[in-house]
């Protein structure tokens, strides 16, 4: 398995370079995986909808569409695209600590 | 690997969406929302019956197709019988949203603040008679052939 070093740990990541493991996570690494992403400072609105993901993830064990996301984060879908520029479900997921997600929408 | 292709990854693509029941709609609609999610740039153009998605009296009232499919696995005869475009497009609706797609109406105003341009084809919206006022709010304008493929500068053109 691949690994890197996040937060000055060695982590694991899955083969979409994801963390491999949910435990691993913590705000300080998706801090460091935001920058990573291209995005410099996580703001409340980021935190809104990285926990949201985690929840649904943790509940459901699969990350939420980008409809439920609209629906349900609290974001709506304009500023959800500008919060995570290049792709606001599967990076987001990625910050969250999550694998890639399996849906389509 | 010295002989491998390096293949650039798709920056943008033009969606054509040219057919108006909702079978024929969706898998256009998909693929815009799918390209955003990716951060890829992504246009709709709807074209012929294809404007039927964003007609705004039309847009809620798509039916599947259920005469002249053969992959409906249903004989034309029992296809043409009242009520069962009906019943095709109402189970086929039930099984999309179990999978979280939005009705169409929902679905264009997702894509459209997604980023993504949404378009009507002149030529068809000359020969139907319809005006800008005929279409949902997030149809961003009226544009010819020439102009569409202007917009599409560097896209992938996708028929559907």
């Amino acid at each position: 398995m691949p690994t890197t070093t996040l937060a000055g740990r060695t982590i694991e990541l899955d083969a979409d370079g994801h963390l491999a493991n949910l435990a691993d996570w913590n705000e300080e690494i998706a801090r460091e995986l935001a920058k990573e992403a291209g995005i410099e400072e996580l703001t409340e609105d980021h935190w809104k909808v990285i926990r949201f993901m985690r929840r649904v993830y943790e509940e459901e064990g699969d990350a939420p569409s980008i409809r439920r996301l609209t629906k349900e984060s609290g974001v709506d879908t304009k500023t959800l695209y500008k919060l995570f520029p290049k792709g606001p479900a599967k990076k987001a997921a990625k910050i969250a600590g999550l694998p890639k997600p399996k849906g389509c929408i | 690997m010295a002989n491998e292709t390096e293949y650039k990854p798709i920056e943008k693509v033009s969606i054509i969406v040219s057919r108006g029941s909702l079978e024929g709609v969706y898998p256009g609609l998909i693929m815009a929302n799918g390209a955003r999610m990716e951060g890829i740039e992504a246009q709709l153009f709807f074209t012929f019956f294809g404007l039927e998605a964003i007609i705004d009296k039309r847009m809620d009232h798509l039916k599947v197709a259920t005469v002249g499919n053969p992959a409906m696995h249903m004989p034309t005869i029992i296809g043409m019988l009242p009520g069962m475009s009906a019943f095709a497009t109402r189970m086929m609706k039930k099984e999309m949203e179990k999978l979280d797609i939005p009705p169409v109406r929902e679905f264009i105003t997702l894509i459209h603040d997604s980023g993504c341009e949404i378009y009507a084809c002149k030529a068809t919206v000359d020969m139907f008679h319809l005006k800008k006022e005929d279409f949902c709010p997030e149809v961003d304008d009226i544009i010819t052939v020439g102009e569409f493929y202007e917009k599409s500068a560097g896209a992938q053109i996708i028929f559907t």
